[in-house]
């Protein structure tokens, strides 16, 4: 039925989505273009005309830009590399029959079902108080000095947090790809004379190489803009500072709207340039 | 070397036991073949000689030694599985390798017995490509390719032609009965196609809900079945099984004749039948007779020009010495 005459019904048919959706991207990110060469301060005289690049220019040569970069980074990496790799080991441990599955597996995925700004509260007041959290409780038994997570350790203590709510997202992931695995194939290498370490590694990783790909891009996408977990905890203190925070400390607690959306651009500029690494490093996977 | 001892093995999965206690005795460089319905165990045996399955009893020797708790890899043993159990992501190369790589053989050592295995199944064309750009057939030569390189004492066969189709399956079964001629070692095949066994195999084990029914050579099973499960199941097609009073005259509950052993003809005979339906094959004919007092038709073999059709009456003489009998048990008697 692909005429002419149902082609174009199809067009018609879909163009109301299409259109919903076009603006729903253009929109905002035209006024964020927009507002960005304009200098426009609510509370102190509202929009005041264009300045050209001044404040693309007044954002990066800040000194909490580069930093900034580097702390998103980190976020963004510490968090991949510990989602994957107890990912990967959470999935094959779960792949294993054992008593209670069902409830294990639902056990596993509920962080993912939490808020982020409660699981981040959750974690800020009952594991990482430095008086009444679980950790200090551990740490004075085994007659240490309790940790200040959040001030001494913040960097990590966020990525902690941030890695136990994707967690679960990578281990589904990866779980559905384990159980994917023809077992004649690891059958076959076990025959071959591969013991157990080796058949994970020429079998179940190269296996499970798409399904890591997509946990890594899609995980960036959202790691990106962690905000909630940053917002309830260190508030951007101790060096937690991330470009999205750094945004949102420009334009709400400066009240500077259009210094805040030139980092907005700079923000989809760092996206799009890590994006396009992913895509070359690990695309190829996808095509196989 | 390759001599397969299995002594009172017996598995159960959970309660239920699938193989009760079996004994049996493969000899070095022997080509045995496993046949049954599906379900049998055939290939629960196979898995537990291959060390894929532990066993719930018993002892399994391998060349003298006790196997029954050596891993997989320590005993010897190659095996090529129904889904070929290539590995996707490596090449042809890779995956004949990847045995002797884990046996850490020199890589010239791998470069040669890779060379000699592809030129021996023709597969030298195809080392750099991947299993997926491969055909059913290639796919199978390279399975069979990652099993010879590491030189077991004895292959194992999981129903491997059972993917493919009919042609290529003819040729293919050819290919590993010459490939068992040439390297003299031990094969034990698994199949339920019993053409396949009769045309491969040195013994036939035919088994049935996990008991050995019979074993022997295919003749042997041809013309002596020990029971009414063997007479039915070797043979294509099918030997005719008749009950009742034509057994009584016999004084036995069943006997048994092959659709090749009856003679035909359109005058006189000893049963006396209507033709049903008639398979021409050009070189024979396989009519299906419908007598009086008989509950199933009758199967028979003709020659390929006989001018007889549907409706037409037929008289049917079964040759007096081949007749099998069998009692109530279905032993043979």
């Amino acid at each position: 039925m692909a005429t002419q005459q149902s082609r174009s019904a199809a067009r018609m048919m879909m163009a109301p989505a299409v259109i919903l959706l076009l603006a729903w991207m253009l929109v905002p990110l035209i006024m964020t273009v927009w507002f960005s060469f304009r200098k426009y301060l609510p509370l102190r005289g509202g929009d005041l005309g264009f300045v050209g690049f001044e404040n693309y220019s007044r954002f990066i040569s800040s000194s909490s830009f580069w930093p900034s970069v580097q702390t998103t980074l980190i976020i963004v990496g510490g968090v991949l590399l510990i989602t994957i790799v107890f990912g990967v080991i959470l999935a094959l441990l779960l792949d294993q029959p054992m008593w209670g599955q069902g409830v294990v597996r639902i056990l596993v995925i509920a962080p993912f079902f939490v808020m982020p700004t409660v699981s981040a509260l959750v974690w800020k007041n009952m594991f990482m108080d430095p008086v009444n959290g679980i950790f200090a409780h551990l740490w004075k038994f085994f007659g240490a000095e309790p940790v200040q997570w959040l001030s001494q350790e913040s960097l990590p203590s966020i990525v902690m947090i941030v890695s136990w709510q994707w967690l679960p997202f990578a281990t589904l992931i990866l779980l559905t790809a384990v159980q994917s695995l023809d077992s004649e194939q690891l059958e076959a290498a076990e025959m071959d004379g591969a013991p157990y370490l080796k058949r994970f590694w020429f079998i179940v990783l190269p296996h499970l190489s798409r399904a890591i790909t997509i946990v890594l891009l899609i995980q960036t996408i959202f790691l990106l803009s962690i905000f909630a977990e940053i917002f309830v905890t260190t508030g951007g203190a101790f060096g937690t500072k991330t470009l999205t925070y750094l945004i949102f400390q420009r334009v709400l607690e400066s009240q500077n709207v259009g210094l805040g959306s030139a980092g907005g651009v700079y923000a989809i500029i760092l996206a799009n340039i890590i994006a396009i690494f992913l895509m070359r490093i690990v695309g190829k996977n996808l095509d196989t | 070397m390759g001599r397969i001892t299995l002594k009172k093995v017996q598995k159960s999965f959970g309660s239920t036991e699938v193989i009760p206690p079996l004994d049996l005795e493969i000899n070095d460089g022997e080509f045995v073949v496993f046949v049954g319905p599906s379900g049998c165990g055939k290939s629960t045996l196979l898995r537990l000689i291959a060390g894929l399955e532990d066993t719930s009893g018993g002892t399994i020797e391998i060349d003298g030694v006790d196997a029954t708790g050596l891993p997989p890899a320590k005993r010897s043993l190659a095996m090529v599985f129904q889904s070929y159990a290539l590995y996707p992501h490596m090449s042809v190369r890779k995956n004949i390798a990847f045995p002797m790589k884990m046996a850490g053989l020199p890589k010239a050592e791998q470069e040669k017995r890779i060379s000699q295995a592809a030129a021996a199944l023709n597969l030298t064309d195809y080392l750099d490509r991947r299993p997926g750009q491969l055909s059913g057939g290639q796919r199978q030569r390279v399975a069979i390719g990652r099993a010879i390189v590491r030189e077991p004492s004895a292959f194992l066969f999981d129903e491997p032609l059972s993917n493919l189709d009919a042609a290529l399956r003819v040729g293919m079964r050819l290919e590993i009965s010459e490939l068992h001629k040439r390297l003299d070692t031990t094969m034990v095949y698994v199949t339920h196609d019993q053409v396949e066994a009769m045309t491969m195999a040195d013994k036939i084990v035919v088994l049935q809900a996990g008991v050995i029914e019979q074993v022997g050579s295919p003749l042997d099973l041809y013309h002596t079945p020990r029971n009414k499960f063997v007479a039915g199941f070797i043979g294509s097609p099918r030997m005719n099984l008749i009950e009742g009073a034509e057994a009584a005259k016999h004084n036995v509950t069943t006997i048994g004749i092959r659709p090749e052993h009856i003679a035909v003809s359109g005058e006189s005979g000893d049963w006396k039948g209507v033709v049903g339906v008639s398979e021409h094959l050009g070189s024979d004919t396989f009519f299906h007779v419908k007598i009086d007092g008989f509950a199933e038709p009758i199967t028979v073999r003709a020659g390929g020009n006989v001018d007889l059709h549907y409706g037409d009456t037929i008289y049917l003489t079964p040759q007096a010495d081949l007749i099998h009998k069998f009692d109530g048990g279905g032993l043979r008697v």
